[in-house]
């Protein structure tokens, strides 16, 4: 036993699968000691980008450092600037060229680099009393002139020297305080901030702490199928393999009509017959354990056919002893490491089921519990692949998927290595 | 023929046909466990608001009687044989008043299109890259090896979201779904074709992607297990060559493969369900998940019918060649 460990944790694959599922594990567990945030919680509206979110109202009631950036101006320009003003000022500098033909527009664009370019060139030739006499083609109403003006006072607001004025309170209470360019707080000290690694999914809930959650629930779902497929696959295919006569026939009967109707037909059927109120997430492993053994017994069957006949077998059939202490005793034995990899097999072939349940609307039905597949359920629901392009709701989902099943895989070749020495390289 | 083949025919045969009739019952049955009144949800759409009870009662009568719904469940039966034995398979629910069988012309071929094609380029292509890492060994299998096991562990969901993401969504090459453009009408010109073949792309690149990777772990790991074994040393001591030994090996090492490739072409349709409802394709995948969501019968029975039917002709097939072609199979079966 413990060589065979020894051996077990020799193998380079299963010790790299061992890993990666371990941490995938340790996170699951520790991370709510860290974040004991409600993986469902709504912290906000939709999907919010990964980063840090300060509180606008607590930075401003913050102790303010004096802090001097070199590029702090040209940053804060950039980003006042979005491409559609930038768009806007291009139009009126065309606008103004085709009037009077004196702007030189050769080198501007809308890009960060050539900014300093075109806010030059628009210094030079933006003269508000010019706008109103000349009237330019797309320029001429008193609204599209206001809204000039005001992107010349944005470009013109945001350079050096700016002073910001903040009043806090009603009334009599009002504080007003002024707010300089040069002055910054520190993120630990405003009083609400806080970092979504993820940013938030559809109902603006955490993503990262949803996803470990999921990842523990989904490892729950796998277990408990995997467990259930692992012993009534092994159940059946030692009874099939060891008896045999019409005991085998009809336990591989009742296989083959597993197999001939496809588990996730099977699955669905099964899912929808059982009602919707009653499908929660141990139904669910459930189901996935009862369509999914198939396999194991079969090849537990042909294992059990090739030991049967073995002379240790047909002395302990002598000795009169019992079927069940023949079946522990003198055939599992011989089985077991198989039996294991199989077990890693249809765990990680039941998170698998599960994610392509939920995927097409047929997972548990819960509003307590995460899953990995209700996860990719909803980012599919509210287009976070097309319309909303937010990767960050089903890509750490696909990747955490897939890493669970590279590890389980891992293993489960690292150990067949180790038992069967003709795989070894 | 021998005593013992004609033998192992007979049992096999056997176990074929009550496989078989017990599928189609269960075919039968399952779907019509499922909650939910499929006739109470077609009179709620099609009745005006002012109707009375009365005339609700009489149009619920109307369409159980259409669908035979009225009857026992063993009449029901004989309904079901008899209408997927004139090739109809009767009425759809969901879809009144056109037949399962339009439902299911219009599908299959989108499926069989798509399927087909991509198990093939898969299996092929995993097989080939799977038996040079067997062959070449080293630093290529080293690092082929964990690649494709990764690859293998992508859900097939995973794999289609992102391409479509990619190639769809960012850098907008392909379409984002549907077989063909929505404003087209199917015919048989340039355009058309066009419009399909760039509709094809992302569905069918995601489902070879997917089987290359387990095509190809499995090719590796049964052939490292034959070059380890007893007739490839002793045909090395008798000084056969490295080709013709390779030749015997990998030949060997097929035997399973084509196992997994028959039955993957067997379970084409029920496989189809995740491509095809990412990339809303209208191939048979996607008409059964409707069917399901909408409890239509019918439709259900006739696909999984489909299903089951093709995997029991192909796993039957493949005892039926196995048979012929794989001595150890003769040999363990025959006496």
């Amino acid at each position: 036993m413990k060589s065979t460990l020894r051996n077990v944790f020799h193998s380079p694959r299963f010790l790299v699968g061992f890993i990666i599922f371990s941490i995938i594990l340790l996170t699951v567990l520790i991370y709510p000691y860290f974040i004991p945030r409600d993986p469902l919680q709504s912290l906000g509206k939709g999907f919010l980008s990964p980063g840090t979110y300060v509180s606008v109202y607590d930075a401003n009631n913050t102790d303010p450092y004096r802090v001097e950036l070199p590029e702090a101006d040209a940053k804060r320009l950039e980003a006042s600037l979005p491409a559609s003003d930038r768009v806007t000022m291009i139009e009126f500098l065309t606008a103004k060229n085709e009037a009077k033909g004196d702007v030189d527009l050769t080198g501007i664009d809308v890009s960060d680099e050539n900014l300093d370019a075109l806010i030059e060139l628009w210094r030079s030739n933006y003269d508000e009393q010019d706008v109103r006499k000349s009237k330019y083609p797309g320029f001429s109403t008193m609204a599209q002139r206001n809204g000039l003006k005001r992107l010349d006072r944005k470009i013109n607001g945001s350079s050096a020297g700016l002073v910001m004025t903040v009043t806090r309170g009603e009334g009599e209470d009002a504080v007003t305080t002024t707010v300089n360019g040069s002055d910054y707080v520190k993120v630990s000290e405003v009083s609400n901030a806080i970092t979504l690694p993820l940013g938030t999914d559809n109902f603006g809930r955490d993503t990262l702490t949803e996803l470990v959650k999921a990842t523990g629930v989904s490892l729950i779902i796998g277990l408990i199928a995997g467990t259930v497929a692992t012993l009534l696959g092994l159940t059946v295919g030692l009874l099939a393999g060891y008896v045999g006569g019409w005991l085998d026939d009809t336990l591989m009967f009742i296989a083959n009509l597993f197999t001939v109707i496809p588990g996730f037909v099977l699955l669905i059927l099964i899912y929808f017959s059982i009602g919707q109120a009653a499908r929660g997430i141990t139904t669910c492993a459930l189901v996935i354990g009862c369509t999914s053994w198939v396999w194991t017994a079969r090849s537990v069957r042909s294992q059990v056919i090739s030991l049967r006949n073995r002379d240790h077998v047909n002395l302990s059939k002598l000795s009169g002893h019992s079927l069940f202490r023949i079946i522990t005793t003198d055939i599992l034995p011989y089985i077991a490491s198989y039996v294991v990899m199989a077990f890693i097999l249809q765990v990680s072939s039941g998170i698998l089921a599960e994610a392509q349940l939920s995927l097409l609307g047929l997972g548990p039905r819960t509003t307590e519990l995460p899953t990995l597949g209700l996860m990719m359920n909803w980012a599919k629901l509210f287009g976070a692949y097309t319309s909303s392009n937010a990767w960050w709701a089903y890509f750490p989902v696909i990747l955490v998927i897939a890493l669970i099943s590279f590890s389980l895989n891992l293993m489960n070749t690292g150990l067949d290595q180790v038992f069967n020495p003709t795989l070894r390289d | 023929m021998t005593k013992g083949m004609k033998k192992y025919f007979q049992k096999k045969i056997f176990w074929f046909i009550v496989t078989f009739i017990a599928a189609v019952i269960l075919n039968f049955i399952l779907p019509r466990l499922m909650p939910g009144d499929p006739v109470n949800a077609i009179v709620g759409k099609n009745i005006s608001p002012s109707a009375t009870a009365e005339q609700v009662q009489e149009q619920i009568a109307y369409y159980k009687h259409q669908f035979g719904l009225d009857k026992s469940l063993i009449g029901q039966f004989g309904d079901f044989v008899k209408h997927a034995l004139d090739g109809t398979f009767g009425v759809s629910y969901s879809q009144y008043p056109r037949t399962v069988s339009d439902i299911i012309g219009s599908g299959i071929w989108w499926t069989v299109a798509l399927q087909l094609p991509a198990i093939l380029v898969g299996w092929i292509l995993g097989n080939l890259l799977g038996a040079l890492a067997a062959y070449r060994r080293g630093v290529w299998d080293k690092v082929f090896m964990p690649v494709s096991l990764f690859f293998s562990a992508v859900p097939a969901f995973g794999a289609a979201v992102i391409l479509l993401v990619i190639f769809a969504v960012k850098l907008g090459v392909a379409p984002v779904n549907g077989a063909y453009d929505p404003g087209m009408i199917p015919a048989f010109n340039w355009t058309f074709i066009k419009s399909v073949i760039s509709h094809y792309q992302l569905p069918f690149w995601s489902i070879v992607l997917i089987s290359i990777g387990g095509q190809a772990v499995g090719m590796r790991s049964m052939s490292i297990y034959e070059l380890n074994a007893d007739y490839v040393k002793y045909a090395r001591f008798l000084g056969i060559k490295d080709r013709k030994i390779v030749g015997y090996v990998f030949r060997n090492a097929m035997l399973p493969q084509v196992t997994g490739l028959a039955m993957s072409i067997g379970s084409m349709v029920g496989g189809a369900l995740v491509a095809e409802t990412i990339f809303s394709y209208p191939g048979l995948g996607m008409a059964m998940y409707n069917a399901i969501t909408s409890s239509d019968y019918p439709v259900i029975s006739a696909t999984t019918l489909i299903i089951t039917v093709m995997v029991l002709l192909a796993s039957f097939m493949l005892d039926i060649i196995y048979a012929f072609i794989d001595p150890r199979v003769k040999a363990a079966q025959f006496d």
